[in-house]
């Protein structure tokens, strides 16, 4: 059994704020930690693991970026996973979700394939979710989004119950297949110290475009996206508004008044 | 890329500041771009020497498609329990105003198991074309299937847009369907222009900031957007109906599903806050659980929901169906008082097309009080039980 987490690094916070005078954007820092969505997709995989047995079942965490992104890869080891990949090269940069999806099914095929993929239900930078279903669709296997509970797991397929807002399917998938967990899915563990010291030597390997089965350069990064970011602005606004200052009788009194006059009450 | 000219150059360091993405260094001769470098620009405007530019490269790039080819905008209607979503009608009045600017079709596509009822009733919301694909294996959503039919009646009617609704399934059909046509797809658009050229121009906040981004699929068709229900004006319901109702029958191969389904139900505790006229919501302000009562209480108080924003729903305080923002709910109530919420841009926009925005919060510097009708500048500790007491005492 090879199970595949799919991680990424995303800024530790994402407050940006704008210099109201020049419009000019400021990012708080560069700190970055890993996506806390993908948390859950490694406890998935390992709880997986303990249910295969840790010598029927080998989970690879894999994840792009600039090289800085080893550090997430280290985290995934101190949770519990035995390997991971980086893909990462300039040609990679500026890719959207096709070129990203695309990137990482290049990889994945290179690594020699999985029969179980897994991802976070999205990322706290992008917050599209679109990254699973399309790696599903490059890798030509079936997906579930929003994974709410896996109920049962056996060495041909998975049972996952999935959550779509009004309706919840209970569904069966044959491997090769990918799901894409909901938060608290499971309660993630921490990253051990013991694993830590355990794990400080393994290598996190680096694939390059040179690596990929396809290493059309034009396939991948900013050539490879159909999708063009045309302007950033900040959005105005232009709401008429009345602004109540004073003490908190005073504030309470003119809330009360307006839900009143406006006949909420 | 981008490129700096060293000519030009003077070191200044404007470019690192302003990067958003902390993807520029000064070395000591040169400035390096990073591999977080996503491209935004901002520092080639910002740089008061001109030294920055985007290398030519993707000037010059060819687009892969005849623009022609592809005409209409097409709406994929999600049906669930025998009608169709709410988003349905949202995406039917927003394709309508992008076509007005190019004069093709709307065409509405319905997907599912005897359906062809709620075709009917699409048929009164002023699509050109509903089109009912209808089979037993498509009585379930499973994406793959779902891709498969939705692949075949594209390639047949070539539309140039497809808009569907951001909806779970919505967002679980539409990457698959993008990526098979190898084409762009903007997730959770808040809003949409056209232009002449037939080029969809996708807005939607981005890099999880205070900042919007007009996104373009310029070179390949058809472009994909998954658009957040409550944002688009509903199109009107008419008494005649503007079409027929054609079907579509996708072919056998089309129909074969590697995902099996063994249940599927209705969910339990269908609470929508997406649908409530009159909504409470707790922000950072609201220390912890025991506190976030009095939020409850004005809301029951006032006969409307209490919902939370991201980190409330990540402390544990508030359940994640309550949670306003673009990783949660997008809401559209005729009032809605937030307490003790700043603003970030993921909240602000799910909830500003709300009719009346009261916020109560510190800081009157927050983003917040910029978008509300009326920004009480103060404590909710105070002032909150304070209104509770006035509506129970009936006074203002």
């Amino acid at each position: 059994m090879k199970i595949c987490v799919c991680i990424k690094q995303v800024p530790a916070s994402n407050k940006i704020e704008t210099d109201e005078k020049t419009g000019v954007l400021k990012r708080a820092g560069t700190e970055s930690k890993m996506n806390p969505y993908d948390l859950f997709a490694i406890e998935t995989a390992l709880r997986l693991k303990e249910k295969f047995g840790k010598d029927n079942c080998k989970v690879t965490a894999v994840t792009m970026g600039p090289m800085q992104a080893k550090s997430v890869i280290r985290e995934a080891f101190m949770m519990g996973v035995d390997e991971g990949y980086l893909l990462s090269d300039r040609a990679f940069a500026g890719a959207d979700v096709l070129a990203t999806s695309y990137t990482l099914s290049q990889g994945m095929k290179k690594i020699g394939g999985f029969d179980l993929y897994i991802c976070g239900k999205q990322t706290t930078d992008g917050d599209t979710a679109q990254v699973g279903p399309e790696l599903s669709e490059h890798l030509n296997i079936p997906h579930a989004s929003w994974v709410r509970s896996i109920d049962n797991a056996d060495e041909r397929g998975i049972e996952v119950t999935v959550e779509l807002a009004e309706v919840t399917q209970k569904i069966r998938m044959n491997y090769p297949c990918l799901i894409t967990t909901e938060k608290d899915i499971f309660q993630p563990r921490l990253p051990s110290y013991r694993r830590k010291l355990a794990t400080e030597d393994r290598e996190v390997r680096v694939l390059t475009l040179s690596d990929m089965p396809d290493n059309n350069e034009d396939h991948y990064g900013m050539s490879g996206s159909p999708t063009k970011v045309e302007k950033i602005y900040t959005p105005k606004d232009d709401k008429s508004r009345v602004v109540i200052e004073g003490d908190s009788d005073h504030a309470a009194g003119e809330i009360t008044k307006a839900l009143y006059a406006r006949k909420f009450i | 890329m981008l490129k700096i000219n060293a000519a030009k150059c003077d070191l200044c360091g404007i470019c690192k500041d302003v990067c958003p993405f902390g993807a520029i260094d000064i070395k000591k001769d040169k400035v390096e771009i990073g591999d977080g470098c996503r491209l935004c620009s901002a520092c080639i405007k910002k740089c008061p020497k001109g030294a920055i530019e985007k290398a030519e490269e993707e000037e010059k790039e060819e687009p892969r498609i005849n623009k022609d080819e592809w005409e209409g905008i097409l709406v994929i209607a999600e049906c669930t329990g025998g009608k169709a979503h709410g988003v349905t009608f949202e995406l039917l009045g927003e394709a309508r105003k992008l076509s007005n600017v190019t004069g093709h079709n709307v065409i509405c596509a319905a997907i599912g198991c005897g359906i062809l009822e709620t075709a009917e009733e699409i048929a009164h919301f002023g699509a050109d074309r509903v089109i009912a694909i209808d089979s037993p294996e498509l009585s379930k959503f499973r994406a793959d299937i779902y891709t498969n039919v939705l692949e075949e009646l594209i390639k047949e009617i070539k539309p140039s847009t497809v808009l569907i609704g951001a909806t779970a399934q919505g967002r679980s059909l539409a990457p698959n369907i993008a990526c098979r046509f190898k084409t762009g797809l903007t997730a959770d658009c808040t809003s949409l222009e056209m232009k002449e050229n037939t080029d969809l121009v996708q807005i939607r906040p981005a890099f999880g900031g205070n900042i919007m981004a007009r996104i373009l699929t310029t070179n390949t068709r058809p472009q994909f957007a998954t658009v957040r229900y409550k944002v688009m004006d509903k199109a009107k319901r008419t008494d005649e109906k503007s079409c027929k109702v054609e079907t579509f029958s996708p072919s056998k191969g089309a129909l074969h599903s590697g995902i099996e389904i063994l249940s599927s139900s209705f969910s339990k505790e269908e609470l929508s806050i997406s649908d409530a006229e009159i909504i409470v919501v707790g922000g950072r302000g609201v220390k912890n659980a025991k506190d976030y009562e009095m939020i409850k209480e004005l809301a029951t108080l006032l006969g409307g929901q209490y919902a939370g924003t991201r980190p409330m729903i990540e402390a544990g305080i508030v359940h994640y169906k309550r949670q306003i923002g673009l990783s949660g709910r997008t809401v559209r109530p005729k009032l809605i008082i937030t307490c003790g919420v700043s603003g970030a841009i993921q909240f602000t926009a799910a909830m500003n097309a709300s009719e009346y925005i009261i916020a109560i919060n510190k800081d009157p510097d927050a983003p917040i009080m910029k978008i509300a009708n009326m920004a009480v500048v103060g404590d909710i500790y105070e002032i909150i039980p304070k209104m509770i007491d006035r509506i129970k005492r009936g006074v203002s």
